[in-house]
C-alpha cells in the first residue's frame, strides 16, 4: 500500500518523468540522426547530397538510386552468396549447437562440466589466436576462394554462445517428458527429434536469428577467404562500391549500405520478442 | 550383467556432443597450438624455419607499430568500455522508470546494434566528413568556426572512433542490464524508502550492487570485443592517419593476408591472447570483492 502523494511529491512526480521522456526521445532522436541520413542521402543526388544545411527531404526524389545500386557492381550475385553462406551456416550452427547442448543437458557421462567450462571458456577467446592456423589448414585443403571455410565449421558445434543459451533452454524442459517417450520406445535421438526441437521453438528461433545476422555481417571471414568477384558477399562488396563510387557517387553507395541494413533491422523487427529474451538469457548468468 | 555400450546413456552423450568436440580440436584446440608453434617460425605460406624467439624479440625491441598499435587499442579501451557500460547503464536506468512505450524507445535505441560493421563504418565516414559532415555541420551551426577534422586529423581520428563506438550502447548490453533492474524486487527499494534512503542512495545501495553480476559480464566481454576492432579501422582509415587508428587487429591482419609473415602475425596474436587472459584472470581473481550473487550461499 502507497501513502498518498505528499503536495511536494505530486509536483516532483510529474516534473520527473517529463525531464525522463524529454531524454528519452532527446536520445532517441540523435541515435537515429545517422540512419536518417543514410536514407535521405539515398534518394538524393550528387548535387544535393551535400547541401549545407542538410536537406533531410530529398528535392528531386531519386529512388532509381537503388536500382542503380543494384545493377551497377554483380550486387545481385553478392547478395545470392551472402545468402547462401548464410542459410548453409545458419543450418549448420542452430542444428549441431542443437545437438551438442541436448547432450550437455541431459546426459551424464565423465568429464561433463570441464567439457562445458570448455565450450564457455570459448567465448573468451580472441578469434585471432586461431585464425591463422585455420587459414593454412583450407589453404592445405586448396578450399581457400570457395565457401567452405565460412560454412563447414558451422556444422562442428556452432558456437560457445548458441550452445550455452539452447542448453539453458533445454534444461527447463520437463524431464518427465523424455522419460514418458522412452517407455513408448523412443530412441535417445527421438528424444531430440519429436521432444526436444519442437518444444525448444523460441529457443530455437532466437538462436536462428543471432546465427543469421552474424553471418550476414561478417565481414573479417569473407574478406580472408574470398577472392574472385563472383564469390563475394554483400559486405566485402559494399567495399569494392566505396572504392570506386564512395567519392564520387554517395547516394548510390548510401543505397547499396541500405539494402545491406534492411534486411537485418527486419528480421529483428519480426523476431524481436524471442531476440531480446535471447540476449537477456545469456547475460544473466554468464 | 553388463550392457552394451550403444545401451548407456553416457554413450549417447558423447555421442551428441561430438560434433562441437570435432570442432574444438579442429578449429579451437589444434589451432591454437598451431599458432603458439608458427610464433617460433617464420613461414610465408611457402617456406617454413624455426627462427627461436625471434619474433617476439623483435615485435617488443623493434617494432614501433606494434606499441603504436597496442598503445591505440588500449586508449580506445580505457575510454569505449567505461563510457560504453555507463552509457548502457544510464539509457538503462532511463527506460526503466515504467516509461509508456518502451517498445518503441527499446527499438530506436537498440537498431544502430544491429547495423552491420560495413554499413556503419561508411555511415560513420560521413557523419565525421570534415566539410559535408552532419557532425561539423551542426558543430559550425553552433558557433564552432574551426571543428576538428576527425578522420584526418591524428589527435582526433582515435577519439571519433570512441565516438561512434558509443552508437552501440542501447544494444545487448543495455538489454542485459534492463532485464538485470526488472529482475530487482519492488520490496528492496520500498524497505529503503521506509529507512528514509533518497533516489541517489536506493541507486547506490540497492541498484547498483544488485546489478555487479551483469556490470562483470559486460565488462569482461566488452574489453575482449574492443581488443580486436578490426572493420570500422579498416574500412574508415586503414589506419591512419599517420597510424593514429592503427589497431592491433588490423595490424595483425596486415603482417599475416598482406605481408605473408605468418610466424609474425602467430607472436602478435598469441601475445593479445596473453594479455587479454591476463586481464580476464585479473577481474574473475577480484570479481569476489565487488560482483553480488543471489543465492551465493545456496
Amino acid at each position: 500500500m502507497r501513502e498518498a502523494p505528499t503536495a511536494e511529491r505530486g509536483l516532483r512526480r510529474p516534473l520527473k518523468s517529463a525531464l525522463v521522456y524529454a531524454a528519452l526521445t532527446g536520445g532517441a532522436v540523435l541515435f537515429s540522426i545517422p540512419l536518417l541520413w543514410c536514407v535521405s542521402a539515398a534518394f538524393k543526388d550528387v548535387q544535393t547530397v551535400f547541401r549545407v544545411p542538410i536537406q533531410w527531404m530529398p528535392r528531386p526524389w531519386h529512388p532509381e538510386n537503388f536500382r542503380d545500386a543494384w545493377t551497377v557492381l554483380p550486387f545481385p550475385i553478392f547478395v545470392v552468396n551472402t545468402l547462401i553462406v548464410t542459410c548453409f551456416a545458419v543450418v549448420g550452427q542452430v542444428l549441431s549447437a542443437s545437438l551438442v547442448a541436448y547432450g550437455f543437458a541431459r546426459f551424464h557421462f565423465p568429464g561433463r562440466r570441464v567439457l562445458f567450462m570448455l565450450v564457455l571458456s570459448a567465448m573468451l577467446l580472441p578469434a585471432q589466436v586461431t585464425m591463422i592456423p585455420v587459414f593454412i589448414l583450407w589453404q592445405k585443403l586448396g578450399l581457400v576462394d570457395t565457401f567452405a571455410p565460412l560454412v563447414i565449421p558451422a556444422y562442428l558445434g556452432g558456437g560457445a554462445f548458441t550452445i550455452f543459451l539452447l542448453r539453458q533452454f533445454y534444461l527447463t524442459i520437463p524431464r518427465e517428458l523424455d522419460e514418458a517417450a522412452m517407455i513408448d520406445g523412443c530412441s535417445y535421438f527421438g528424444i531430440w527429434r519429436h521432444i526436444i526441437l519442437p518444444l525448444s521453438r523460441p529457443a530455437l528461433i532466437t538462436v536462428l536469428l543471432f546465427s543469421f545476422m552474424a553471418h550476414w555481417d561478417d565481414f573479417m571471414g569473407p574478406l580472408i577467404y574470398l577472392h574472385s568477384q563472383e564469390k563475394l558477399t554483400v559486405s566485402i562488396g559494399l567495399r569494392l562500391f566505396q572504392d570506386q563510387y564512395g567519392q564520387t557517387n554517395l547516394p548510390l553507395l548510401m543505397a547499396a549500405s541500405m539494402l545491406h541494413i534492411a534486411p537485418v533491422v527486419i528480421i529483428f523487427l519480426i523476431g524481436q520478442r524471442y531476440f531480446i529474451k535471447g540476449i537477456v538469457m545469456t547475460g544473466l548468468k554468464g | 550383467m553388463a550392457t552394451r555400450l550403444w545401451q548407456r546413456p553416457a554413450f549417447w552423450g558423447f555421442l551428441f556432443i561430438t560434433p562441437w568436440l570435432l570442432g574444438y580440436l579442429t578449429f579451437t584446440i589444434g589451432p591454437m597450438l598451431g599458432s603458439l608453434a608458427l610464433s617460433f617460425c617464420r613461414y610465408d605460406l611457402a617456406n617454413l624455419a624455426f627462427v627461436g624467439g625471434a619474433n617476439y624479440a623483435r615485435l617488443f625491441a623493434k617494432d614501433a607499430l606494434f606499441w603504436k598499435s597496442l598503445w591505440n587499442t588500449a586508449t580506445y579501451t580505457l575510454f569505449a568500455v567505461p563510457l560504453g557500460l555507463t552509457g548502457s547503464l544510464f539509457l538503462a536506468v532511463l527506460l526503466n522508470q515504467k516509461v509508456k512505450g518502451l517498445a518503441l524507445y527499446r527499438t530506436l535505441y537498440y537498431i544502430p546494434s544491429l547495423v552491420p560493421a560495413v554499413a556503419t563504418a561508411l555511415l560513420w565516414n560521413w557523419v565525421f566528413n570534415a566539410n559535408f559532415g552532419i557532425l561539423n555541420n551542426s558543430l559550425r551551426s553552433v558557433g564552432m568556426a574551426h571543428p576538428p577534422a576527425w578522420l584526418q586529423d591524428p589527435n582526433w581520428a582515435l577519439p571519433a572512433f570512441i565516438i561512434m563506438s558509443l552508437w552501440g550502447i542501447g544494444g545487448g548490453r543495455m538489454i542485459i542490464f534492463l532485464a538485470g533492474l526488472q529482475g530487482i524486487p519492488d520490496s528492496y527499494y520500498e524497505a529503503a524508502e521506509i529507512d528514509g534512503a533518497g533516489s541517489a542512495a536506493k541507486f547506490v545501495h540497492i541498484t547498483l550492487p544488485m546489478l555487479t553480476p551483469m556490470i562483470f559480464f559486460n565488462m569482461v566481454l566488452g574489453i575482449i570485443g574492443s581488443f580486436q576492432v578490426f572493420t570500422a579501422a579498416y574500412i574508415m582509415t586503414a589506419g591512419g592517419p599517420a597510424n593514429a587508428t592503427l589497431f592491433y587487429v588490423l595490424y595483425l591482419f596486415r603482417q599475416a593476408f598482406e605481408e605473408f609473415r605468418m610466424g609474425y602475425a602467430s607472436a602478435m596474436a598469441w601475445v593479445l591472447f596473453l594479455i587479454l587472459l591476463a586481464f580476464t584472470g585479473i577481474q574473475f581473481s577480484q570479481a569476489k570483492k565487488w560482483v553480488y550473487y543471489e543465492g551465493e550461499l545456496r
